[in-house]
């Protein structure tokens, strides 16, 4: 397949400028005879549908959750990235752009990033006038703190609640369109399919999780905001009912996927304490900006922390990385972090963590102001450990947080099927290899409010509709598709539960596909996910009826579909034998452990096409090219 | 840990529901209750039993998609925590806990413990935003917000509409609910055009879904796991007592936002 990026000619800081005079419009009487479905309601989802029925498009929206409020973006902590300069230390569009490219280890696309870049300053304001209550100083204007990957202070925070703040301004954006009446909302409905009607995706087919009623409904276009597929790991710091079905029947239906196998590994999370345990929490990067994280020196040094004195500490982020320190990227951060749990160095009852000390700012700014920058955090974490870390050190360790791929997109955010859009964290989007902190919500906003709204007039304007009906034969086709896999999931009638699988796969991916790849261990992963896949499908049990409130059936849908994401994962990880950004091929790195990239031969996004069941899919190419940025090693030191 | 449960189990919206008693050991002190739910509905999926149904999501304390009442208090024993983040600990081996979804008729209650809160969106679309569309923002620092009034609009906006105000409340009321967006916009420089409006347009939704009235019991507050603060409902009250005085400003759309 021809992958064409349609990057706009011209100067990189004029590329979007010249786009958005290039695109063609409809007339805003015209506006409102097209119609637009959007999947999800996270910041990309809610402030996308919420500004496209603003302009006078009728939009329908759609969420798994009993309310678009609960989209996992609300779960955010740290802070949205904007390129305001505020602080007047040295912060412009350019150096934002600059960071996120030479963040992703030059894996993403410079001109989204440049436009990622400079939308971020109209979020900033956005949500300020929708009354998203960012932190202020004394004298009333706002104020920013640092994150990690960037030497300046850019960040914008509400709290540790930064995700809950914009999500709410964009769900209440949504919500003043539904009592307008220009968008309808479904909540508790899940996608469960693409219709395509002559190449061009026209419609979607959901179950209504209630009733269990499929039903079909048809648009001009359709974007998906249907976040990441991190569950694939089971534990994740996702929320538990994320999933990569929509993207992945997308997939199934010729959008291609790109780079799958770039996942994020946050290095701050509650570390593991249990094999009942369903999630883990994240404990915002924020915490680097006060905390110091150490090991003590030696292995077989089991006292508690306050009993290791200060030259018995190794402060190793401290020390490798002295120019960035504890606020180093988060895939280098969590490397360094495995390096010393496998040296034996790691701390806790399981020996799998690290200390995160507050000790020092406490002494140094008073437990107050600690307790104003981060006391929700604090909380959480005494809730989940039973452990006060005011007077004891937090004990973290890397989790999977974030999918830098996702479905691959063009510079319109349209995918390889026309008319399937994809915004936010499902697409592939502009973090590259690594995503850098506070760049997420930043991502989302200027997708749903800044990029989609102007793209998809475009294409609307540029295509001819044929009008449709339910009983399109391709629409009728979709539902029994989806019907045929409802009952046989509900048919296999086995010995055991979806949860089961779900544990087991993500055991494999961590293992073979996590924070460190090898040839062997890839190609072990790959004989034994389509293994487990086969039994799934011999052995799970699903129990009660297709037609009710079912969640056995809702969640054996979703472990279905990661059964074969994590194939893919782990195929592309196989195929890119380079190490960048967070995935590091052991054969690929420095005796100190950092990444060595390949860009003689893999300076590019792969793209994955499906092929067919059982066939090996299609691995396209899309180069990028570096004109603005130097390609460069990544050094944090 | 042993612990003795009964579960309400109802089919859906339509049949009667019941308390069902289960025998749950093996219950570590370090789980979730949520995580104690998984496994048991692990074992009844096992002996071929229906799971029962929960309402979850984030499970760090934050989606407010949780929410179940045990042994009468909204939420579990531990103040200012939602289920996903009350541990086991709280409880001690051999404990008999009752376990039911929120009672409100403004939430009806869809299978086992799930309910139907879309009652608190509707009050929402009826008037809980700033009519700020996209683009039309001037930039962030023109105006500036006293930290003093940004924290308090920030107190009231840490809301995570999980509807245990309205579980804990005798008379059902969402009046917290209400009162923490109306108070939150109220602080804002930004919130101001819409003031009168917002409040009357929230409170006649309110009103509309079949919540009850506010008597001052302060339940919702004590039961509330962000301890949303009573103090939002005096603004409200004293702003809906401003708009009830504002005859000339009459709110053009008329209730029924869903």
């Amino acid at each position: 397949m021809e992958l064409n990026a349609k990057i706009p000619d011209g100067p990189i800081e004029k590329k979007w400028e010249k786009h958005r005079f290039d695109m063609k419009l409809v007339n805003p009487a015209n506006k409102r005879k097209y119609s637009v479905i959007v999947v999800g309601s996270g910041l990309a989802g809610a402030s996308g549908a919420a500004s496209m029925a603003e302009l006078g498009y009728n939009v329908k929206c759609f969420c798994y959750q009993d309310s678009p409020r609960r989209a996992h973006s609300i779960a955010a902590q740290g802070g949205i990235n904007a390129a305001k300069n505020y602080q007047n230390d040295g912060d412009s569009v350019y150096r934002l752009f600059y960071d996120t490219v030479k963040g992703g280890d030059f894996r993403s696309r410079e001109a989204n990033v440049h436009r990622l870049a400079e939308l971020s300053v109209n979020i900033i304001d956005q949500c300020v006038a929708q009354g998203v209550p960012f932190a202020r100083e004394y004298g009333g204007l706002l104020a920013n703190r640092s994150f990690g990957g960037a030497q300046v202070s850019r960040t914008f925070y509400a709290r540790g609640q930064t995700g809950q703040q914009l999500l709410l301004g964009a769900y209440q954006a949504l919500e003043r369109q539904i009592g307008l009446g220009k968008v309808e909302m479904y909540p508790r409905h899940e996608m469960l399919e693409p219709i395509l009607i002559d190449g061009r995706a026209r419609g979607i087919v959901v179950r209504d999780m209630v009733t269990g009623e499929l039903e079909t409904h048809l648009a001009d276009a359709v974007v998906l905001a249907t976040g990441g597929y991190g569950n694939v790991f089971f534990l994740a710091t996702y929320a538990k009912g994320c999933n990569g079905t929509a993207a992945w029947r997308s997939y199934k239906k010729g959008a291609c996927f790109a780079n799958p196998c770039f996942t994020q590994i946050h290095p701050t999370c509650i570390p593991v304490h249990g094999d009942y345990q369903s999630k883990l929490t994240l404990m915002s990067e924020s915490l680097r900006n006060d905390g110091r994280i150490w090991v003590p020196k030696r292995a077989d040094d089991k006292r508690p922390p306050g009993a290791i004195p200060e030259e018995d500490r190794d402060y190793y982020l401290e020390r490798i990385y002295p120019s960035f320190g504890n606020l180093a990227p988060r895939d280098v951060s969590s490397r360094a972090a495995k390096r010393v749990v496998d040296e034996g160095r790691g701390v806790g009852p399981t020996g799998v963590g690290v200390y995160l000390d507050f000790a020092d700012a406490i002494e140094r700014l008073g437990e107050d102001v600690i307790a104003e920058r981060y006391g929700n955090l604090f909380e959480m974490y005494e809730r989940i450990t039973d452990e006060d870390p005011y007077t004891v050190p937090m004990r973290i360790y890397p989790a999977t947080h974030y999918t830098m791929g996702g479905l691959w997109v063009d510079y319109n955010l349209e995918s390889t099927i026309p008319g399937l859009f994809v915004i936010g964290e499902a697409n592939f989007s502009d973090h590259g290899a690594n995503r850098l902190g506070a760049s997420a919500l930043m991502q989302g906003l200027a997708d749903g409010y800044f990029v989609i709204p102007y793209t998809i007039g475009d294409y609307l304007a540029r295509t001819k509709f044929e009008p449709l009906g339910a009983d399109h034969p391709e629409a009728v086709a979709t539902v029994a598709e989806v019907e045929g896999r409802v009952k046989r999931l509900l048919s296999v009638d086995g010995k055991r539960t979806p949860t089961s699988f779900h544990r087991e796969l993500g055991q494999i991916m961590w293992e073979y596909c996590g924070m460190a790849r090898t040839r062997e261990g890839l190609n072990e992963a790959l004989g034994k996910i389509p293994a487990l896949r086969e039994e799934f499908w011999e052995n799970v049990t699903v129990p009660g009826e297709a037609m009710e409130l079912n969640q056995s059936l809702e969640y054996a849908g979703r472990v279905a579909d990661f059964l074969e994401i994590g194939e893919l994962m782990c195929l592309d990880a196989l195929e890119r034998e380079e190490s960048c950004g967070a995935h590091l091929r052991e054969e690929y790195q420095t005796e100190d452990g950092e990444a060595v990239r390949d860009d003689e031969d893999y300076s590019h996004v792969a793209a994955w096409e499906y092929a067919g069941e059982g066939k090996k899919p299609i691995r396209n190419v899309e180069q990028l090219n570096f004109e603005y940025v130097e390609l460069a090693t990544r050094s944090y030191k | 840990m042993k612990l003795t449960l009964h579960i309400w189990r109802q089919q859906n919206a339509k049949s009667k529901g019941r308390f069902v008693k289960y025998d749950l050991d093996d219950v570590s002190p370090d789980m979730s209750f949520l995580e104690m739910l998984d496994v048991l509905n692990e074992k009844l999926i096992a002996e071929g039993q229906e799971p029962v149904a929960f309402d979850h999501d984030c499970r760090e304390g934050i989606c407010g998609t949780c929410g179940v009442v045990v042994s009468g208090r909204a939420h579990g024993p531990r103040d200012r925590t939602t289920m996903c983040q009350l541990h086991m600990r709280e409880f001690k081996d051999g404990d008999t806990l009752w376990i039911e979804p929120w009672r409100a008729k403004a939430f009806p209650v869809l299978r086992d413990l799930i309910v139907d809160r879309s009652a608190l969106d509707r009050i929402i679309a009826a008037g809980g935003f700033i009519g700020a569309p996209t683009g039309s923002a001037p930039d962030a620092n023109a105006i500036p917000i006293p930290k003093e009034d940004a924290d308090l609009a920030m107190d009231a906006a840490a809301c995570i509409g999980c509807g245990a105000c309205v579980a804990a409340c005798p008379n059902a009321s969402a009046m917290l609910f209400t009162a923490a967006k109306v108070s939150q916009f109220a602080k804002l420089p930004q919130g101001q055009p819409e003031r009168y409006r917002r409040v009357k347009a929230m409170v006649r939704q309110m009103d509309f879904e079949g919540f009850g009235n506010c008597t001052n019991h302060g339940e919702c507050s004590a039961a509330c796991p962000k301890a949303i603060s009573l103090d939002h409902i005096a603004q409200l009250n004293r702003d809906y007592l401003r708009s009830s005085l504002r005859a000339d400003r009459r709110i053009v759309s008329e209730v029924g936002a869903g």
